[in-house]
């Protein structure tokens, strides 16, 4: 294996999907290829901080508009007569 | 909140209620997935206003289709998708196309071949463990997104940070699986790169002659 095919194989290696034999051929690139190694832990780390991210907060007022939308919605398709056509 | 030690209900039996007519098991689950849902669109859209109109869009939806949902997804994955394709409502307005798919539009199938080779290639400095909260990786976090070409971020955030698998992202933006992994791929490799310029230890950078084989 080349570093341009397990660039190509990288998807797979990281999310675990990665069919056993070619995962076997990843592991021996790395562990003479000590760039790809990084590269690989890098892109681990990389999506961990965005997955344990949490950068935003839902803006109370934005919360406020949401849920009495939802109220006055479920009114319209619960209360008045038929349940909603489709 | 609440102080009783009965757990909370799943998803699956909040739906069950909902459809059964209880408003408040509904105001539950949108309790459960507000955030991540306007999280979701902030990200994609980086605008307030719109992230906020894609939610509530989303939420209502939900509301007038929970009859037909059936479960095959969970209702996190349902939700997001629905709110995806709100997202993506915007993002065609907002360039002007109608009805042309956004992901489709006048492009290639990407392939392997030119993805690009990673460049600056270094341990970090830190773990993502003791960075993650400080308010100077925030800032990181949501720069390196923006860069990223708009059809690589979708699949990013639907991928990786909101964990839905491949073949529900790909339904999710209308693309296929394979044109889903490639941009997966660049979207990893180019926020990689970006991250690690900021973050690398410059005292262990590799260089790149010595990564030519
Ligand atoms: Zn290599």
């Amino acid at each position: 294996m080349k570093c341009a095919e397990l660039l190509a194989a990288l998807n797979e290696y990281v999310d675990g999907t990665v069919d056993p034999a070619i995962c076997e051929e990843f592991q021996k690139h790395m562990a003479g290829c000590n760039p790809c190694q990084v590269v690989v832990d890098n892109i681990r780390q990389t999506i961990t901080l965005y997955k344990e991210g949490k950068p935003y907060q839902l803006p109370v007022e934005c919360r406020q508009r949401l849920h009495t939308a939802l109220r006055e919605r479920w009114k319209e398709t619960h209360l008045r007569g038929a349940p909603s056509p489709s | 909140m609440t102080k009783t030690i009965t757990p909370e209900p799943a998803d699956a039996e909040l739906v069950r209620r909902a459809q059964g007519g209880e408003l408040e098991a509904f105001e539950a689950l949108t309790n459960r997935y507000e955030l991540r849902v306007y999280s979701l669109a902030m990200r994609m859209l980086r605008q307030e206003q719109d992230a906020e109109d894609v939610t509530q869009q989303a939420f209502l939806s939900a509301l007038e289709n929970l009859g037909g949902f059936r479960g095959d997804a969970s209702f996190a994955t349902w939700i997001l998708r629905i709110a995806t394709h709100a997202a993506l409502k915007v993002i065609r307005k907002r360039k002007g196309l109608d009805t042309v798919s956004l992901e489709e539009a006048t492009e290639p199938a990407d392939g392997y071949d030119a993805i690009p080779h990673p460049e600056y290639i270094a341990d970090w400095r830190q773990s993502p463990e003791l960075l993650v909260h400080t308010n100077e990786i925030r800032r990181l976090l949501d720069e390196a997104l923006a860069k990223l070409d708009e059809k690589h971020r979708m699949v990013f955030l639907l991928r990786d940070v909101e964990g839905l698998s491949v073949k529900e992202t790909a339904e999710a933006l209308g693309l296929s699986e394979a044109n889903t992994k490639v941009r997966l791929l660049r979207a990893r490799l180019q926020l990689r790169e970006e991250l690690t310029l900021t973050l690398g230890d410059p005292g262990r950078r590799i260089t790149r002659n010595l990564h030519d084989h």
